[in-house]
C-alpha cells in the first residue's frame, strides 16, 4: 500500500459487468444506457463473449453481472451463463424480467445462474406503465414467482425518483408480498437519460426525508424478513460517492459493441480512448491501456482534491459527473460542497424545490429519441 | 447475539454464500449476490472446514495439527460466533 491507500499495482478486475445488448423493450425515463445507444456498433458475438469471460476470469474476475439493455434478448444468454459458471464466476443476471419464461428460467438454473436481480419500476400499475411505457406489472409478479420457484435469492431493485418516491410504502409492501429477501430502493443517478429528465425526476428534500422515515418504519416492522437498502441521490449529499470504488480499481464494464470501460458511462469522457475487447486482451486492457490508467489513484487530481484531507475517502467522486457538471473530468465531483462548481448542484436542487419539472415533458428512452439526440 | 457456538456443533457454509479459493487474490472468498467477502488466512482455514460433517472440536484439532499450534479453541469459537452473526455459517 502506498500513502494514498491505493496499491501501486492495481488489483484484479474483480467485477465484470457484461452489457450484452442495448436493446430493451422498455423505455425508462431514467435509463442508464448512453443517450446515443442507438448509434452503437454491432454487438459482440457469442464467441467474443466466451473469450471475454475466459480472459477476465484468468485476470482474476470473480463476480459477473449480465445486464443490458435487457439481457434476456440475447438468445445465447444460457450459453454465456454456463461458461461463466464453469469458469468459477458468481453469476448475476440483471433483468426487467421481460422474456424470462418458465423454460428459460429452468435453462438458466441448469446453466448454473446464481442470482437474478429483478428491477421493478413501481408498485402501481398505472405509474409503472407510465414510467416504463409498457404493460409490465403483471409480468414482474410472474417473474418474481419464477425466481422463488427456482430457489434463487429474491433480490428486487426499484429506481426511486420524484414521481414514485411518495409511493415508497406501496413499493415496499409489494416487495414483501412477492417474497423479496432484499430490496434496493436506489434513487436515480443523474446520468444519461436521467440527466435529460433531471428536473422531472429529482425529488425534493422533504420527499427524501419522508421516504427514509417510511423505509425505517418498515425495517422495524419486518426485521429480518426483508433487508431494505435505501440509496439517497448524491445531489442531496455534501460529499460525493467513491465512484465505482475507485477508477480501474475493481470494475470492468464491457459494452455491447466490445468497448471496455471502468464504468458504464465513462465513454462520454473527452480525449480518452477506450480499448475494444476485439482488439486487446482483458489483462492488457486492465493494466496497460491509457483509458484505465488515466484516473487511477490520485495523481490526476487538480488542486481542490489534491490538497483535500478527504481525498482517500472518495477519490474526488465521479469523473463523469465532474465532466457533465463542471466541464472537466479532472475536477472535483460538483456534488462536493468544496467543488468550485457545487453551485450547479445547488441550482438543480433549487429547481427541484420549485417544481420546475412540471414545465417540460419527460423524454422516454427509445431508439428514435436516441438517434435524434445523438444528432 | 445468541449462545456461543458449541464444541460438538457441525457448522456448514450457509446456502446464501459460496466459499471458494481465488488464485488471483491468494485467498478464500465468500460470494453472494453482487458481493464478496475476502477472508484472511485464518478465517479461510476455518471456513473451508465448515462442511457440516466436522464438529467444532474436530476443526480445532485439525487446525492445531496443521499449524503446529495449541490452544486455538477460543479463537476458533470467537470467529465462528462472528461468522454466525454474519450468517456465513449455519448449524
Ligand atoms: S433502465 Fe429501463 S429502458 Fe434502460 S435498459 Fe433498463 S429496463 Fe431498459
Ligand atoms: S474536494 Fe475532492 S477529494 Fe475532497 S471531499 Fe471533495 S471531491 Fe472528495
Amino acid at each position: 500500500m502506498s500513502a494514498t491507500g491505493i496499491s501501486a499495482q492495481p488489483g484484479p478486475p474483480l467485477w465484470l459487468l457484461a452489457e450484452l445488448t442495448y436493446r430493451c423493450p422498455l423505455h425508462c425515463a431514467f435509463c442508464y444506457n448512453p443517450v446515443d445507444f442507438a448509434t452503437s456498433g454491432p454487438e459482440l458475438s457469442t464467441d467474443d463473449w466466451l473469450r471475454v469471460l475466459r480472459e477476465a476470469r484468468a485476470a482474476g474476475s470473480v463476480q459477473c453481472g449480465f445486464s443490458g439493455g435487457e439481457p434476456m434478448l440475447r438468445d445465447d444468454l444460457e450459453v454465456l451463463v454456463a461458461e461463466a459458471h464453469r469458469l468459477g464466476f458468481y453469476t448475476n443476471l440483471l433483468t426487467s424480467g421481460v422474456g424470462l419464461t418458465p423454460e428459460r428460467a429452468a435453462a438458466l438454473k441448469a446453466a448454473g445462474l446464481d442470482h437474478i436481480q429483478l428491477s421493478f419500476q413501481d408498485s402501481t400499475r398505472e405509474l409503472n406503465d407510465f414510467l416504463s411505457h409498457t404493460r409490465t406489472f403483471d409480468l414482474k409478479q410472474r417473474v418474481a414467482t419464477l425466481i422463488k420457484e427456482n430457489g434463487w435469492p429474491m433480490v428486487m431493485n426499484c429506481v426511486i425518483h420524484r414521481l414514485n418516491i411518495d409511493y415508497i410504502d406501496r413499493i415496499i409492501e409489494m416487495a414483501v408480498e412477492l417474497g423479496a429477501e432484499y430490496l434496493e430502493l436506489a434513487n436515480s443517478q443523474y446520468y444519461s437519460w436521467a440527466l435529460l429528465n433531471r428536473d422531472q425526476l429529482l425529488p425534493t428534500r422533504a420527499q427524501i426525508e419522508r421516504a427514509e422515515r417510511v423505509t425505517n418504519e418498515y425495517r422495524e416492522k419486518y426485521g429480518d424478513r426483508i433487508r431494505i437498502f435505501f440509496v439517497v441521490p448524491d445531489y442531496h449529499e455534501k460529499r460525493p460517492k467513491k465512484c465505482m470504488n475507485g477508477w480501474g480499481n475493481v470494475f470492468l464494464t464491457v459494452t455491447p459493441d466490445g468497448t471496455a470501460l471502468p464504468c458504464h458511462t465513462a465513454k462520454m469522457l473527452p480525449g480518452l480512448a477506450f480499448p475494444n475487447v476485439r482488439d486487446l486482451g482483458v489483462r492488457e486492457i486492465w493494466y496497460e491501456s491509457e483509458g484505465f490508467n488515466r484516473y487511477r489513484g490520485d495523481g490526476w487530481m487538480k488542486e481542490t482534491c489534491r490538497s483535500c484531507p478527504d481525498k482517500e475517502k472518495d477519490l474526488g467522486g465521479c469523473r463523469c459527473q465532474a465532466y457533465m457538471l463542471a466541464g472537466d473530468p479532472a475536477e472535483a465531483d460538483p456534488v462536493c460542497d468544496r467543488s468550485p462548481a457545487h453551485h450547479v448542484v445547488l441550482d438543480a436542487l433549487a429547481r427541484a424545490e420549485a417544481g420546475k419539472g412540471r414545465e417540460v415533458p419527460l423524454v422516454f428512452r427509445d431508439p428514435a429519441a436516441s438517434r435524434r439526440l445523438a444528432g | 447475539m445468541s449462545t456461543p457456538v458449541a464444541m460438538d456443533a457441525c457448522p456448514r457454509v450457509s446456502r446464501r454464500f459460496r466459499l471458494q479459493w481465488e488464485e488471483a487474490q491468494q485467498a478464500w472468498v465468500l460470494l453472494y449476490p453482487e458481493g464478496m467477502v475476502k477472508l484472511n488466512q485464518s478465517a479461510g482455514e476455518i471456513m473451508r472446514r465448515c462442511d457440516g460433517s466436522r464438529t467444532v472440536a474436530a476443526i480445532v484439532a485439525e487446525l492445531e495439527q496443521a499449524f503446529g499450534a495449541s490452544g486455538l479453541a477460543d479463537d476458533v469459537a470467537k470467529f465462528l460466533d462472528l461468522a454466525r452473526g454474519q450468517q456465513w455459517i449455519e448449524g
